[in-house]
């Protein structure tokens, strides 16, 4: 006979406690902004979906997405497979190792605003090191500040400086656990370095990969401080990622029902991609 | 198929050995028929996988040579060598099919298609895995997966010597005993020359037709179970071999008798050689009860099954026999009658007394 046992319940509560305070209360806040005007002094006017609409439909808000999905798809294409290789040719046994392991960590103990206006002052024509070296040594007309272009390429390598590491020490970690035994069976069987890779070291990394291209899939997608240092989403709006013109919309022009609704759409994206990716990856295992 | 001769073997893991104390491997010479089961048997950390790993070519001895059929392969990289290994943990390749993984090695030497099926057919017909053929290969039980390792060192035709490090240890007990007799089986019906690493003492006895029992990376006995057992060359074979192992006995050699706690025994020969600690050595299965001999005190008796192991102290010194009657009780004086013909003296661990002639 299965007993009930209703004290269960006090177990759980802390957590659905803690998840309430920080997660679902913040959230409703959010929603209820979202689907109602105000002017201030408390008043509120019933909207309905009608933020959602005008988000959806705004050019501004369609660009931005454009640029983030952009943005983040070239990450991923740069930072994954950089990882991997990093993560390959790293020793897995001797004195380098705890040297390359620090080496790797060191970018990701920067913070975040650190790291932005660094690659500000690294790269500024003229003044910083690589702006300097690029424009008057190589004769290479760059100037984050002015081109679309050269802002997108300091972006970008800027995120890849910061955070490829994730994915070398991720994959790091799901390499150095593959026993010698495996790499002696495939010596023993013939196995070309290509097949070690595909039928070894791959299938063995794919769980921590997972997890690699979630973490930089949801970090790169909800991006903010970095190119908010480095360029404050400009030249123009060539840089102004979601999360950039979120801000813009909430707290410079103080519109806070499209910025709730706007939030709620980005939130349901994110969720949604992370999702995919993760249902897609996991496929096999489930069989 | 080859015959594998090791000749003057050495191996150490520093670049610049000083001394024996240095060599994972002292001076190994061992021949082995083609064809043959062999077993290297030893304790962890006595060099058995060592040994494995240079003749399967993942190690390059610091000297000597490895011969198959009289050709030498000592530099030779592992997958010119077509031998095939089996790990102690299975190694499969997850993605892949069990009918893949077992294609997997003649695809990388450019076989046909039309062999390479008529191969994995074969051999997982020998196996008992057709019906898993198209299954992946990442969810089978550890048994199966060990099966597949095996499989895909015998898919090829070619290969000159099978070996197994230690493959039993992650399996369960009572599936071990089946795949025991598997590799038995496929034994007789491939032919290759087959060697088993392990430390335990009833796979190396029930696979192998010759054990070669190794201690410190050095060889101390090759021969026959049934030698191993009747004969130890080395008290540590006598010890490591048997359950409980034999009886080591600090004596003085006299001739053809020993003193053993003031008592004279009677031996198989005469000893030779002198100097050196002096030892008798003797199986508990031969030490027996009766109204005279050696007295003893019994201190413990334990039934284990078959027969009882009984727990003696002979003076200060500690013994055990093996019986299946005649069992005396805990705390009783007894006398002990050790058999000439099993009763020999190991000067410094090593055999010393010489087999009478018959």
């Amino acid at each position: 006979m299965r007993t009930e046992n209703q004290k269960a319940w006090f177990f759980v509560l802390p957590v659905l406690a803690l998840v309430a305070f920080n997660a679902l209360v913040p959230m409703m806040t959010v929603v209820n902004y979202s689907v109602q005007e105000t002017f201030g002094n408390n008043q509120f006017f019933w909207e309905g979906l009608g933020w959602f609409e005008q988000i959806l439909r705004s050019d501004r808000f369609q660009a931005a997405l454009g640029r983030q999905f952009l943005f983040t798809f070239l990450i991923l294409l740069i930072e994954v497979p950089l990882g991997i290789i990093v993560a390959l040719s790293m020793p897995r046994k001797g004195v380098w190792v705890p040297v390359c392991l620090v080496l790797m960590a060191l970018p990701m103990l920067i913070p975040w605003n650190v790291v932005g206006s660094m690659w500000n002052i690294f790269t500024l024509p003229k003044i910083g090191l690589m702006g300097y070296f690029l424009n008057d040594v190589l004769g290479i007309n760059y100037d984050m500040t002015q081109q679309p272009l050269s802002a997108w390429i300091t972006v970008i390598v800027m995120d890849v400086w910061h955070w490829t590491s994730l994915v070398v020490l991720l994959c790091y970690a799901g390499l150095v656990s593959i026993p010698d035994a495996y790499y002696q069976a495939a010596k023993i069987d013939g196995a070309s370095p290509w097949s070690v890779f595909r039928y070894i070291q791959l299938p063995k990394m794919k769980t921590v990969l997972t997890i690699a291209v979630l973490l930089r899939f949801m970090d790169s997608f909800n991006i903010y401080t970095e190119p908010f240092v480095l360029t404050g989403g400009g030249p123009g709006n060539s840089t102004t990622l979601l999360s950039i013109d979120l801000v813009k919309i909430a707290l410079g022009q103080f519109d806070l029902g499209p910025a709730a609704a706007m939030s709620l759409i980005y939130f349901a994206i994110t969720l949604l991609v992370s999702w995919v990716f993760y249902t897609l990856m996991t496929k096999d295992d489930a069989q | 198929m080859a015959q594998i001769k090791l000749s003057n073997l050495r191996h150490s893991y520093m670049p610049n050995p000083q001394g024996p104390q240095d060599y994972a491997l002292k001076e190994i010479d061992v021949t082995w028929r083609d064809g043959g089961a062999y077993a290297l048997l030893g304790p962890s950390g006595c060099g058995k996988s060592t040994l494995l790993n240079i003749i399967s070519g993942l190690l390059t001895p610091s000297e000597g040579q490895i011969l198959f059929d009289d050709q030498d392969v000592t530099i030779l990289p592992p997958d010119q060598r077509n031998i095939a290994q089996v790990f102690q943990f299975p190694v499969i390749y997850d993605t892949m099919t069990v009918g893949e993984n077992l294609a997997f090695p003649l695809k990388n030497r450019g076989v046909d298609p039309a062999t390479i099926k008529r191969r994995v057919d074969e051999i997982a017909e020998m196996l008992d895995v057709t019906d898993m053929l198209d299954t992946r290969a990442s969810g089978l039980s550890p048994d199966n997966k060990q099966k597949i390792s095996m499989g895909r060192g015998l898919v090829r035709d070619d290969v000159n010597a099978v070996m197994f490090d230690e493959p039993l240890t992650v399996i369960d007990p009572h599936l071990k005993w089946k795949l025991r007799s598997k590799l038995k089986e496929l034994h007789q019906r491939v032919k290759a020359t087959m060697i088993y690493v392990t430390h335990d003492q009833t796979e190396a006895l029930t696979f192998a037709d010759e054990v070669v029992v190794m201690q410190e990376g050095e060889v101390v006995q090759i021969g026959t179970p049934v030698e191993l057992f009747e004969r130890p060359q080395h008290t540590f074979v006598g010890h490591f071999i048997g359950s409980p192992g034999m009886n080591v006995l600090p004596c003085e050699a006299k001739g053809d008798r020993a003193v053993f706690e003031g008592h004279e025994v009677m031996l198989e020969g005469p000893t030779h050689g002198d100097g050196g600690r002096t030892d008798l050595g003797i199986r508990p299965e031969y030490v027996g009860f009766g109204d005279t001999g050696i007295p003893a005190h019994v201190t413990k008796v334990s039934d284990i099954g078959r027969h009882y192991v009984v727990s003696a102290m002979v003076g200060n010194t500690a013994l055990k026999a093996v019986t299946e009657h005649q069992v005396p009780e805990p705390g009783s004086e007894v006398f002990l009658q050790f058999n000439p013909e099993q009763s020999r003296v190991y000067r410094d661990g090593w055999i010393a007394t010489e087999e009478r002639a018959q």
